[in-house]
């Protein structure tokens, strides 16, 4: 770092008023905070998306909706779960906490950071304006396959191009978050000393920006292929409906650990918080890390087994999958291995994040079950899938994400939120959800198919223990909206640090945290 | 904060961004009335474009001001050379998409019909193809006219961009300018080279999945090829007006990587979309 350039331009000391501040903010802060709504807004929206799912399965037959609107409904939901509210919450966790944790005053490219977050906006108009154009939304699951996805109406050329700004924002997010932990560490604080969180993002950031650029690719040459008489998908001229499906993949398989190693860096720095010892096995947690990013890149044809693939690729993707499970694995046992024989209590983050190890290990076990090729052609496609992946993305995920906003609240906001509304939201959550998912198991096994709002009527009895638990769970979330709201308006004051077992950096700056983190940069021994 | 020894960087709040969305919000808009053929959507992908060219000119020019006037320093230096690295990255991974298109028809999906004997009976697996329902014969590109003449321009604008950044690193000036004309020349001949052979092309993007990979890797990497020309002509503008020194010229050394990614993107075009 060279001390002679005093190029100390901190000029916005007094950000501007109102709405112009939050549009031009170049402050880490603010800008985590634009992605943390964004993120809550999207969540509840998609959520009663959901809701509307399950009250149209809560009886056989045609209740509320047509066939296409379910469809449209499902898709939607996904999209926007996924790039709307995992993925930015997520990037809002890495821009309030990735400076704090490695002593920096912000992220490297400030501009950059906002521009990342202002494309997302744009993208949630394209999606949920694409309701109400003539065909309305793409209604060809999140995964939007060809030859569906050619055949539809004006909404998918808007998701497409939602899909484009929410990959460009990824990008420029990921690259700016890359750089920040690469370039902007503190003096001493070395890789290997980085808290669990920013090791998990370093890698998730490597793998948005290996594979934001190839789902571009994807849904650039459906545009094609819909306007522009390509034949990539199709097989007259040559091309292949499964061509998508492998290049969506190679996407796609990455894409489900992006939206689960941050969720393993905040458990990671949850855990031995509250159980009062170091992190278990800290080397071989960023080891198993890397190892789960490494290998996500070969396993994506387990998603297509049923497709008509030669027995050797069969054979390679069920075993490249399963050896995934021993980093995952690695992992569990290091969160156990902390909690052995430490001094724990139980506030609302620590019971998400126990909760998060129960449940996403049942996810990661359905997983298992899924990778066995024999298995996965009787599951493929049925409620079995959709219990497997709710438990690895809302248990694991989303639940993360609550861990992760009870934990650092009282950092953001300089205010305790109230413990006992957070453990009844813990509470109903938790029940809530293994009421609306566990069922699922069964009705898959069963062979109820997923995507489709009928069903036959032996399904019954699960599917509406099924839709009362997704009620439960979704209005459990609307207490998870009252402690927020309850912990900015005020509550007790929190000191800078107020969990007794932290220790990573961001807890030596006061609570709320200042506008500019560190403008000096802490020496980490 | 003159107590700020290491010299941190952070910018002031900016409006360039929020433009930028807008701009790309009505570039998306706009396209998707323009492929559904309803009203407003030339006129609103103009207005799209506009805003998005004054957002690059005020953002770059922000950026340059900020550069020239000596406020970043080496940190901010090095940060520049991460995200330049990690941004050609992904573009690597966005080529790589259409590469796997292209060999995945190649070697999958074509000779997979050709065994289809009950759907296409005379089908017979061969590259280029455009597939068994297109039965019309193509004249497919050859790769030693215009091709190999379009290799020898970029590989020889690759020298010449490197002899003009020995000339800035030397201080030598007229060396400089004079080899970023040379290369910027050389990218503008590319290109025209690269539209005559679209204009008397005997296929098109819908010629089967010979002619949408060939169109869609080319133009592609012809669309990477302006963009790569438009930095070197703002690296020769910026150099007449006497920017950079030898110490520091990051933007030039970005713009010279860029421009040695697209090299090398068109060596494996013309070895596997022309030549083999």
């Amino acid at each position: 770092m060279d001390a002679t350039a005093h190029t100390h331009d901190l000029g916005h000391e007094h950000p501007p008023k109102g709405i112009m501040r939050w549009l031009t903010t170049t402050n880490h802060k603010d800008i985590g905070t634009l992605y943390l709504w964004f993120s809550l807004i999207m969540f509840l929206s998609a959520g009663s998306m959901a809701l509307m799912i399950r009250a149209e399965l809560f009886e056989p037959g045609l209740q509320f909706f047509q066939p296409d609107f379910f469809n449209q409904l499902t898709t939607l939901h996904g999209l926007l779960m996924i790039f709307g509210a995992i993925m930015p919450a997520f990037v809002g966790f890495a821009n309030w906490l990735v400076p704090m944790m490695i002593g920096a005053p912000d992220m490297a490219f400030a501009r950059m950071n906002n521009w990342s977050f202002w494309l997302l906006p744009p993208a949630a108009l394209l999606l949920l304006g694409s309701f109400f154009v003539p065909g309305g939304a793409a209604a060809a699951g999140w995964t939007l396959y060809p030859p569906l996805s050619i055949q539809m109406g004006m909404g998918m050329d808007m998701t497409i191009f939602a899909i484009h700004l929410m990959g460009i924002s990824s990008i420029m997010g990921s690259i700016n978050i890359i750089t920040t932990i690469l370039n902007l560490r503190a003096p001493g604080m070395s890789l290997m000393k980085m808290p669990m969180f920013v090791w998990t993002w370093l890698i998730t950031a490597y793998l948005l920006i290996a594979v934001m650029p190839v789902l571009a690719g994807a849904v650039t040459m459906l545009l094609t292929d819909r306007h522009f008489g390509t034949h990539f998908f199709n097989p007259a001229g040559g091309g292949d409906p499964l061509m998508y499906e492998h290049i969506f993949w190679f996407f796609g398989h990455p894409e489900v650990y992006i939206m689960i190693l941050p969720a393993f860096g905040i458990v990671s720095q949850i855990i031995p918080t509250f159980a009062r010892k170091p992190l278990f096995g800290y080397a071989s947690m960023v080891y198993a890390t890397a190892s789960i990013a490494i290998l996500s890149f070969t396993v994506w044809a387990h998603h297509m087994f049923t497709v008509g693939m030669p027995a050797a690729g069969q054979l390679f993707f069920m075993y490249a999958t399963m050896l995934i499970a021993v980093p995952t694995g690695v992992k569990v046992f290091n969160w156990v291995a902390t909690m052995w024989r430490g001094s724990m209590t139980f506030e609302t983050p620590m019971l998400f994040a126990i909760a998060f190890v129960c449940l996403f290990t049942i996810g990661g076990f359905s997983g298992l079950v899924l990778a066995l090729v024999p298995v996965d052609i009787q599951l493929h496609n049925t409620y079995y899938v959709v219990a497997h992946f709710h438990y690895v993305l809302f248990s694991g995920a989303a639940m993360s994400i609550m861990a992760g906003v009870y934990f650092w609240l009282p950092k953001w906001t300089g205010h305790m939120y109230d413990e006992r509304l957070g453990k009844l939201h813990f509470w109903t959550t938790t029940i809530a959800f293994n009421i609306t998912f566990f069922p699922m198991h069964f009705l898959g096994l069963a062979g109820m198919p997923r995507r489709i709002p009928d069903y036959a009527l032996q399904f019954t009895t699960f599917n509406q223990v099924a839709s009362v638990g997704a009620f439960l769970l979704g209005m459990s979330q609307l207490i998870f909206l009252v402690v927020v709201l309850k912990c900015i308006r005020g509550g007790k004051k929190a000191p800078s640090k107020p969990w007794e077992g932290a220790d990573s950096l961001e807890w030596t700056l006061p609570s709320p945290a200042p506008y500019h983190s560190f403008q000096t940069p802490p020496v980490v021994k | 904060m003159s107590e700020n020894k290491q010299g941190y960087y952070v910018p002031t709040p900016s409006i360039w961004p929020i433009v930028g969305s807008l701009a790309l919000l009505s570039l998306a808009i706009g396209a998707t009335l323009l492929f559904n053929d309803l009203k407003g959507g030339l006129p609103m992908l103009g207005i799209g474009f506009a805003i998005l060219v004054y957002m690059l000119f005020g953002w770059f020019g922000t950026v340059i001001r900020e550069s020239e006037s000596g406020r970043y320093n080496r940190q901010v230096d090095t940060s520049f050379r991460w995200s330049m690295s990690w941004f050609i990255f992904s573009e690597v991974m966005f080529f790589s998409a259409f590469f796997g298109a292209l060999f995945y028809a190649r070697v999958i999906s074509v000779p997979m019909l050709a065994t289809q004997k009950l759907l296409w009976p005379n089908f017979v697996a061969s590259w280029p193809s455009s597939g068994p329902y297109l039965t019309n014969a193509f004249r497919p590109m050859q790769a030693w006219g215009i091709p190999a003449i379009n290799t020898l321009i970029l590989l020889t604008s690759g020298a010449t961009l490197t002899w003009a950044h020995w000339g800035l690193v030397k201080n030598n000036r007229v060396q400089l300018k004079l080899g970023l004309l040379v290369t910027v020349l050389l990218g503008l001949s590319f290109v025209t080279l690269q539209a005559h052979e679209y204009l008397h092309a005997a296929f098109s993007l819908s010629t089967g999945v010979y002619g949408c990979t060939f169109f869609m890797l080319t133009g592609f990497h012809g669309l990477h090829v302006m963009l790569g020309t438009t930095m070197l002509i703002v690296m020769l503008v910026r150099s007449l007006k006497g920017h950079f020194t030898p110490e520091h010229h990051f933007a030039f050394e970005a713009a010279a990587w860029y421009w040695h990614f697209v090299d090398v993107v068109w060596l494996l075009l013309f070895i596997f979309v022309y030549w083999l």
